[in-house]
């Protein structure tokens, strides 16, 4: 700011210039601070995008490889509660993305009904995955743990595969049925545990936003957090049609 | 400062409710497409109808639920960088390993 290595006192109260209580010293505007952190939270969100990348590509090759597994295996799981998770997590996002209006328009309680709202669907959610979590555990559909091929070794003594004709498998193809639940669990897992932080985080905005902390004009927390639920949407929008929907008719 | 805050507000765009809601019965239609899209066979083309469906449902959510259709330059350019890096990166790891075995038939 200045040439001068010494700043007087006079000097420092001039550089020190006016500024919102939130607004942090060393940005020059609010303009500045609202793209820098824009800027970091995206930064983060390829990170989460790279690291997601990973699994689907893994599924991509793997899927492609041990394509009749694949298939078999994804006849597993039920289209109905997968379309109903859909529902309910794009249900959340767009309550979520009403949360973010009503901190920018300085609605307190409608940012605490809209919180609220995307809070518990997003329980929902956990609760309809710890539904579809259960019918895997119960037929040894967990990969390493007494895991069980007979669905795929004999697919008329399992009525999820008979609905869909399946013809039963060799054996060295259906052990691979293990590798499309490893991916499964990791991705729908990984995917699940973003939830649990997000709910974590909405429990706390909740209580922060009751006592008035994002109605005054400085939105980033809700904002980020914004976009940090529809990125988990996003995950969850490719996740749905790879796992549940595309092997249907193979 | 009172002239700042002025142009604070200026910049800083508020999507409507109108559009939020716009967005999301599109989404919910495109769900239900997707689902319909699966219940028909179609071979080949049913993995690609599911995809791009979730392409444009994805699209949808960045640019109007995370505001980038909004945003600053810089972040336009951020995302598109990071679509573009990600791309890079599954292309030629599928080109890798799609392409291992040829000629050892």
């Amino acid at each position: 700011m200045s040439d001068s290595p010494v700043l007087t006192q006079d000097a420092l109260e001039a550089a020190h210039h006016e500024h919102p209580p939130y607004q942090r010293h060393h940005f020059e505007t609010m303009d500045q601070q609202n793209d820098a952190t824009n800027f970091a939270m995206w930064l983060f969100l390829l990170t989460e995008i790279m690291f997601f990348g990973g699994l689907f590509t893994a599924y991509l090759i793997l899927r492609n490889w041990y394509y009749p597994a694949f298939v078999a295996a994804s006849h597993q799981l039920n289209v109905y509660w997968g379309s109903l998770n859909t529902l309910v997590l794009i249900s959340s996002s767009f309550t979520m993305a009403m949360g973010v209006w009503c901190a920018e328009t300085r609605r307190k309680s409608g940012l605490v009904l809209c919180l609220t709202l995307t809070f518990l669907l997003g329980l929902v959610f956990l609760g309809i995955k710890t539904i579809e979590y259960s019918e895997k555990i119960e037929k040894h559909h967990v990969p390493g743990f007494h895991y069980s091929l007979q669905s795929f070794l004999d697919p008329a003594s399992d009525p999820a595969a008979a609905q869909y004709g399946d013809k039963p498998l060799a054996l060295d193809m259906a052990r691979k049925t293990e590798l499309y639940f490893f991916l499964y669990f990791a991705m729908t897992g990984m995917h699940a545990l973003h939830m649990i932080i997000g709910i974590a985080i909405l429990g706390f905005m909740i209580f922060r936003a009751r006592a008035g902390a994002y109605t005054t004009g400085h939105v980033t927390f809700v904002e980020n957090f914004g976009l940090y639920w529809h990125f988990v949407d996003i995950i969850w929008i490719f996740l749905f049609p790879l796992l549940y929907l595309i092997s249907r008719h193979q | 400062m009172s002239e700042q805050a002025h142009h604070d507000e200026h910049e800083h765009h508020i999507v409507s409710p109108k559009v939020y809601v716009v967005i999301f019965l599109a989404l919910l239609a495109l769900t239900s497409l997707t689902v319909g899209a699966s219940f028909i066979e179609m071979g080949i083309f049913n993995p690609i109808v599911a995809l791009g469906i979730a392409v444009i449902k994805a699209v949808l959510v960045v640019l109007f639920f995370m505001h980038v259709k909004y945003s600053t330059k810089l972040t336009k350019l951020t995302v598109g960088a990071g679509v573009f890096t990600f791309f890079i990166l599954i292309g030629m790891t599928l080109a890798d390993y799609f392409t291992r075995a040829w000629g050892r038939w």
